[in-house]
């Protein structure tokens, strides 16, 4: 007589939060006492954190109500045993942090740049966006409109960069720097790939004398000696100044990683594109470059993670970005001593813009993948 | 019939063309900017040269602990004294740097789901904030320590403060030389142990215990040498003396934060590297050495990290690069290396803008250059050798 054996349940330890707990905490003794650590260290750090950043923390009043106007009214400095961190002083210079010294009259130049910042850049990293080649006519024209807006003229009172600061510096050396450098960034990788001998040796030249030095240098370069070797009568402000020296770096980063993308693009490409009689810009303009782009993209978004990073440099030649802002906030009497307050919100602000930037290149790693076929035959 | 145009046709001609061309702007670019220099100097009165090279510096560097620099020293000796500490932070970052990193990478593949997690927050942080911001969060941190006269002590030998670590400092005797060269001897002739071992473990299949023969070569003959010589060392204690500490030996907090800020966020660039690189062994490579009967630990290092260390060592080789060139942010906290000490205030003190600007890019390129030589030596040894 056959008989057909009853499918069993799994035994309980395996499956259901019990088993997960097993499998992933605690699979063998050394497991298990590292997880026993690590969770005491995080039940001891965790509430710890939350109570100095939020619960315990000032945000514009102090535990007795009163509004904060300098260090001396925080809680934390009242009482060290129980106050939490002092968000008065971003509360106070937030204007600042967002803006720098631009007058607050013409503030909403900078607020309407912002906007139109957002309206031009997202429709291009999302090719579903709707009417999205309308939106990328905007895009184009979008740097002239913000350069006329922040900087004045055409009938707007001018407003001298050195007024600017915080989070408009950061952003403006950012994606000045990272337009500028995408072009030059091509020229350069089709530069030192090209057969023409010299012209492949000045750019590799170029490429690995940016990529050899430091970024500090390059704007020392900037600050010192570019005044030195421009004629008479042409003076360049500091933010132009170290807009070359960032450009210039994020080219030489950027030929590199679009270089990359040549050499991905099969040889049968550029034999099909010359077989039909395009000229070289032809061939590269309308097959191997669209391509080569493409697939670089993932890459070139995280260099540009990379120099939105490094513009914090500038401080370092003098302009206030957003962390210059914090320094100078440190800076004041009336705030001083407040340091962890400042640098955790100046971290936060660009983790957001950096995390959101490197999820969005995972994003399109991820595409890339499942999308399109390169036919690498 | 040729017509003019038909010459611009021949791809030679044209290639010839152009190259001609670009040079030839280029030269013009150069010679107008060498002549607006010029004039834009002699207005400034700034002489060109390198005599200031040798001129007294007459400004102190607080951080030197290779070179007894005094501020009557010359600017030359600035530069020395900033190769030096840029190396100095450089090295020690980079060892460091690569440890922690191996070590969060492989923990973020460990089956501890608690430490992964962690792991994964610590690198996703100081991954996306920026170097320098850490680096002045870590000064800030460490100039909140108590003052040297309150200075956390420990064996009453080692003095924490906001001035730095201090320890004793070690006095090489005479003598101490012959330790010295037993080690240096232990390390050649232990790599010519090596090689004979592998040449044997080739031919006849026996093994050699390379690495505790290592170990025995380079610790246990110095230290018997040490002890027959008659210990030829002795220890600087520092000593509280008014308001600072005297003699012994100190780390300053510039060199610390520098040191932890580079470590740190390096760390996590090299850990991403490590996990992608033992990620890229595939599957089969692990169950099939463990279906010959290899040992955990003997899969681990004769099988999967051998063929991971060929993709982890170019990407490794631009972390060492930029890590050293992220060296220079110690201007911020004022740690003297090549740029804030020589790049900064010679510079400043000097206005020979130019030159002392050709001669720290010139060495930095040197240093990046020599780095990416020997890591490119490495990584051929590492490849895969075809037959």
């Amino acid at each position: 007589m056959n008989e057909i054996t009853e499918s069993r349940k799994p035994p309980v330890a395996t499956t259901g939060i019990l088993g997960w707990l097993r499998m992933n905490l605690f699979s063998n003794w050394i497991n298990s006492l590292v997880s026993l650590f690590v969770l005491y260290i995080l039940i001891q750090f965790i509430p710890w954190i939350l109570n100095w950043t939020i619960f315990a923390a000032d945000f514009k009043y102090n535990f007795n109500g009163v509004e904060i106007t300098d260090r001396t009214m925080c809680s934390r400095v009242l009482d060290p045993e129980n106050g939490g961190a002092c968000w008065a002083i971003i509360y106070v210079r937030f204007y600042q942090f967002m803006y720098g010294f631009y007058p607050r009259d013409e503030v909403w130049r900078v607020n309407l740049s912002y906007i139109m910042l957002a309206v031009a850049v997202v429709p291009l990293l999302f090719d579903k966006f709707p009417f999205r080649k309308h939106f990328l006519k905007f895009t184009y024209v979008f740097p002239v409109i913000a350069f006329f807006l922040l900087n004045g003229g055409l009938g707007l009172e001018p407003v001298s960069t050195n007024k600017w600061g915080g989070l408009l510096v950061t952003l403006v050396l950012g994606c000045t720097g990272i337009a500028l450098a995408f072009p030059l960034g091509i020229v350069l990788a089709l530069g030192r790939r090209s057969n023409l001998p010299v012209i492949s040796m000045m750019c590799t030249l170029f490429i690995e004398f940016i990529r050899g030095v430091p970024l500090i240098t390059l704007l020392f370069f900037g600050m010192v000696m570019l005044p030195l070797f421009l004629p008479e009568g042409v003076n360049m402000d500091g933010l132009a100044r170290v807009l070359v020296a960032v450009t210039l770096f994020q080219s030489a980063y950027m030929a590199e990683v679009i270089r990359g993308g040549l050499q991905a693009i099969p040889q049968g490409q550029y034999e099909a594109a010359r077989s039909i009689g395009l000229s070289y810009w032809q061939m590269n303009m309308k097959i191997v470059l669209p391509q080569a782009i493409r697939i670089s993209i993932p890459s070139i978004v995280n260099t540009s993670i990379g120099l939105f990073k490094d513009t914090t440099l500038v401080i370092i030649v003098g302009l206030l970005d957003l962390l210059g802002i914090g320094r100078g906030a440190l800076a004041d009497t009336t705030w001083l001593g407040l340091a962890y307050e400042v640098y955790f919100f100046v971290s936060l602000v660009f983790f957001i813009f950096t995390f959101a930037m490197s999820r969005y290149s995972l994003y399109l790693e991820k595409k890339l993948k499942t999308g399109i076929n390169m036919g690498a035959d | 019939m040729r017509s003019k145009l038909n010459f611009f046709s021949d791809e030679k001609f044209r290639s010839i063309f152009f190259q001609t061309l670009v040079i030839g702007l280029f030269a013009l670019g150069i010679f107008f900017i060498v002549q607006t220099t010029a004039y834009n100097l002699e207005k400034r009165n700034i002489a060109t040269g390198w005599r200031f090279l040798t001129d007294p510096a007459g400004f102190d560097i607080s951080f030197s602990p290779f070179i007894d620099f005094k501020s009557t020293d010359t600017h030359l000796d600035v530069y020395f004294v900033g190769v030096l500490n840029t190396l100095l932070v450089s090295v020690c970052g980079c060892i460091a740097a690569t440890i922690l990193g191996f070590l969060v990478g492989i923990i973020r593949l460990s089956s501890n789901w608690l430490l992964v997690r962690v792991a994964y927050i610590y690198v996703e942080f100081t991954r996306n904030v920026p170097l320098l911001l850490q680096i002045i969060l870590w000064y800030s941190i460490l100039i909140q320590l108590p003052r040297v006269k309150q200075s956390l002590e420990f064996l009453d030998v080692f003095f924490i403060s906001n001035r730095g670590i201090y320890s004793p400092r070690p006095v090489f005797e005479t003598g101490f030389s012959y330790v010295f060269i037993a080690i240096i001897l232990a390390f050649i002739s232990s790599f010519f142990i090596r090689r004979w071992a592998k040449k044997r473990q080739d031919d006849t299949g026996k093994q050699f215990p390379v690495l505790s023969s290592f170990f025995g070569l380079i610790i246990i003959v110095p230290l018997i040498l040490f002890f027959i010589i008659g210990s030829p060392l002795s220890f600087d204690y520092p000593a509280l003396k008014g308001f600072n500490f005297k003699g012994g030996m100190v780390i300053r907090p510039e060199f610390i934060a520098m040191f932890l800020a580079l470590t740190i966020y390096t760390a996590a660039f090299i850990s991403e590297t490590v996990r992608s690189g033992i990620l890229s062994v595939t599957k089969g490579q692990r169950e099939a050495s463990a279906s010959l009967g290899l040992k955990k630990s003997w899969i681990m290092r004769l099988v999967i990290i051998p063929q991971a260390l060929r993709v982890i060592v170019p990407p490794l080789t631009s972390q060492y690069l930029n890590l050293t060139k992220n060296s220079s942010l110690g201007i911020a906290v004022g740690y003297a290396d090549l740029v804030h000490g020589f790049g900064g205030i010679s510079l400043n003190q000097t206005g020979q803008a130019i030159e002392c600007m050709v001669i720290v890019m010139a060495t930095y390129l040197t240093i990046s250059l020599t780095i990416s030589v020997f890591m490119n030596i490495y990584n051929r040894s590492i490849q895969f050798k075809e037959k």
